[in-house]
């Protein structure tokens, strides 16, 4: 885990006390807790993993099991526009591939990283299911349908 | 109840959604409402059509007009035009590639004409959030039935002998597994749905929670009643966020109507259902694994036996089946086992969705009869390859399936010969690849998806899809031999033998099939260093032809790594050694002087 501290706010901490609570502190709920501790934090740095672990009474290594083994669950902030390159078999049969080239190269980032500026983060994952508009980008909420390296440029200038 | 006398369905699958469907639809209330039409037509958001290729879709009912690609600019011409004036849109109309027609009569589309939808029945036809519409079309008259007029074993009766077999992957006897779970003696016992959709390129389930969650809630009941459990419980992607807000409304509706919860129908009968979120693990597709992920751990399958059906959800009897079986179990209540047997083949009964995708020209969700051939489905109903170019494979089963080539194509479609062309039925994804795909890269890309997948709890899948995935990549870079050929297959026969779940025992199966089917594209990897489908970079050099280039500088100026060299009007040069190939000088060249071999 990461030796930087986060400092995290009181009241997301009582927040996420409280969603423990209403899950009764069972230990069964784990995933669950995990996904609204996800979506007070925006992401689940080792702090947050430990208040989890206290609350439910279970050890934090099984916490941090459970955050590492789904890919949905990330230890890393994202950016201000996180970026998903659908890596689903009809966007890569279509082009993702390339695509996802074009966005490390602007961006300098690799996948799973976020820029210096915190303005964008860049992931892949695997079918968001709108194959009918292959290769598929997402920006936050916004979905992309029938991206080309050449539109990548545009898509970027909308958050710039 | 407001009779309307048109009605306008407007596509509000997760495609359409992202093509900004909603808008359409405010904007076509809109336009109603100032031409004083909203009491006689109604706009209705439905589930998927299916037909994803051209969405958004638009359908006007009675007249049954199917637009595609419709904008929420078009909304005014489609209100002007069609319904006040009764003149069709004819520019919005589908143009058949065939014979370049507007098709004027959705009933003529080669899409929809060899298509028997039992799963589908209601998506692209209901308002999903409304359960008085589902009522409409036979909704909870099946849980009605079993629990008026049946007893638990009639039904479960009934399911074995439709012949009804797991739509998730492996095929087993739906109306089997029930009657194990139904005999397994305890004090609770649960119903699971499995809509933790993972194989990519396939999303059927998402398309039936998103546009007829009623019909899941209704046979998740139906489960209930036969094997004496009370609790329902929905394994569902957390990334599948408008299928989880329909089935929440769904569900709340049916607690509303009585449906769900204590005394349903006064037969005192109690049953209620809850949501369970998935977060991105492929191998929760796996029973077991998946039960293992709603008790709050990392999603690890286990050995069975015990099977879920004796030992599962918290200990006790569980029984799991699929989103597109449950959609399949009212059908086959109201209408009879025999009804439901007399489709399909000998031992695949009934119909089974797939989701087209990849280079064809109608990627979209198709549910055929089993027993449908593959030329059918894919030249027929998917209108052939994209851009016209030569079909090569269509993979078949997801990571876990293998590909299939030109001589599969007249094989009716069903479990036990797909097994014995050495690809499965999988959860039902089919992605269609062109001559300019590289099978190798295919197998890789495959493989890439199950190393990531795997849950590393066993040796073989951990460690032994890690090597595949290598040898592959040494093959795609032109670094590979002769004997990685034969390594390939040895390693791939023992990560089948030796692995714990169905994830390990079916992930070499995509290496496996394409060493069958396209050998010699692998030895012209490893023997020749080339790649024939022109795909893996590594083996392509780029150059150009001195006759053509007037030395206008472009290339250079695009050349990310400044590989090319030249001076203003004479001849460029590549430099080998600095290329990276991305292939911007080609794009860039007016000329025709950048070549790739």
């Amino acid at each position: 885990m990461s030796s930087i501290k986060v400092e995290l706010h009181e009241n997301q901490v009582n927040e996420l006390v409280e969603v423990c609570k209403s899950f009764s502190n069972d230990p069964f709920e784990l995933i669950h807790v995990l996904h609204k501790a996800q979506s007070i934090f925006g992401y689940l740095p080792a702090e947050v993993q430990e208040i989890v672990a206290r609350e439910l009474k279970i050890p934090v290594a099984k916490v941090y099991g459970v955050v590492t083994f789904y890919s949905f669950f990330s230890m890393i902030p994202k950016g201000q526009n996180p970026i998903s390159i659908c890596m689903g078999t009809a966007c890569y049969v279509r082009g993702a591939e390339k695509v996802l080239e074009e966005f490390k190269r602007k961006l300098a980032v690799e996948v799973g990283e976020t820029t210096k500026d915190g303005r964008f983060s860049l992931n892949c994952l695997r079918c968001v299911g709108a194959c009918g508009l292959a290769p598929v980008v997402m920006v936050g909420d916004k979905t992309y349908g029938r991206v080309s390296p050449d539109g990548v440029q545009e898509i970027l200038a909308e958050y710039m | 109840m407001i009779k309307h006398k048109i009605h306008i369905l407007v596509c509000g699958g997760t495609g359409c959604k992202s093509s900004n469907s909603d808008l359409l639809v405010s904007t076509l209330r809109n336009e109603l409402i100032e031409n004083g039409l909203d009491k006689e037509v109604q706009v209705v958001l439905t589930g998927c059509f299916g037909f994803c290729e051209q969405g958004p879709i638009v359908k006007v009912l009675p007249d049954n007009i199917f637009y595609v690609g419709v904008k929420p600019d078009d909304a005014h011409e489609i209100i002007a035009e069609h319904i006040i004036k009764g003149r069709k849109v004819q520019r919005l109309l589908y143009v058949d590639p065939k014979t370049k027609e507007r098709i004027q009569d959705a009933k003529g589309m080669n899409f929809y004409k060899k298509q028997l939808r039992i799963a589908l029945r209601n998506c692209g036809f209901i308002d999903p959030e409304s359960i008085d519409e589902s009522i409409a079309r036979d909704g909870y008259a099946a849980l009605a039935k079993v629990l008026t007029e049946l007893t638990p074993a009639e039904t479960v009766q009934i399911v074995k002998q439709s012949g009804l077999r797991g739509r998730g992957g492996g095929g087993f006897s739906t109306g089997l597994k029930w009657e194990i779970t139904a005999k397994s003696q305890a004090d609770q016992k649960y119903v699971v749905c499995n809509a933790d959709e993972g194989d990519p390129g396939a999303f059927m389930d998402r398309s039936i929670l998103e546009g007829d969650p009623h019909t899941v809630i209704e046979a998740m009941a139906i489960n209930g009643y036969c094997t004496g459990a009370d609790k329902g419980l929905v394994y569902i992607r957390a990334e599948y966020p408008l299928a989880i807000e329909r089935l929440k409304i769904a569900i709340k509706q049916a607690r509303e109507y009585g449906l769900l919860g204590q005394d349903i129908f006064g037969t005192g009968f109690n049953f209620d259902i809850d949501l369970r979120y998935g977060a991105g693990a492929f191998v929760c597709g796996e029973e077991t694994a998946l039960i293992h992920s709603m008790e709050g751990e990392r999603g690890e399958p286990t050995f069975k036996p015990p099977f879920p059906s004796e030992e599962g959800y918290l200990g006790k009897p569980t029984n799991v089946n699929n989103v597109e079986t449950y959609a399949n179990i009212p059908p086959i209540i109201l209408q009879g086992a025999e009804w439901f047997s007399s489709i399909g083949t000998e031992k695949s009964k009934g119909t089974k969705v797939f989701a087209l995708a990849g280079k064809v020209n109608n990627v979209g969700l198709v549910e055929v009869p089993m027993g449908t051939t593959l030329r059918e489905v894919i030249f027929e109903i998917g209108g052939g390859i994209k851009g016209n170019k030569k079909f090569k494979a269509v993979q078949t089963g997801g990571p876990s399936g293998g590909c299939l080539t030109e001589k599969h194509l007249d094989i009716p479609i069903d479990y036990d010969n797909l097994i014995a062309c050495g690809s499965m039925m999988g959860s039902g994804g089919m992605i269609i690849v062109d001559e300019d795909d590289c099978m190798v890269s295919m197998a890789k890309y495959y493989l890439d998806f199950t190393v990531e997948e795997s849950c590393g709890k066993c040796s073989p899948c951990r460690i032994g899809n890690k090597r595949l995935y290598e040898i592959l990549e040494t093959i795609t870079k032109g670094k590979g031999t002769v004997e990685d050929l034969d390594r390939l297959r040895n390693l791939s026969e023992v990560i089948k033998d030796t692995s714990l779940c169905g994830l390990g025992q079916t992930s070499p199966n995509p290496v496996l099939s394409t060493l069958d089917n396209f050998l010699d594209e692998y030895e012209a990897h490893v023997k020749d260093h080339k790649c024939p489908a022109g795909q893996c970079r590594d083996l392509m050099t780029y150059w150009i032809e001195p006759e053509n280039c007037v030395g206008c500088t472009a290339c250079a100026r695009v050349c990310p790594v400044s590989a090319i060299s030249g001076e203003r009007k004479e001849v460029h040069i590549i430099d080998a050694a600095l290329c990276i190939k991305c292939g911007a000088c080609l794009e860039k060249c007016k000329f025709n002087a950048v070549y790739v071999s």
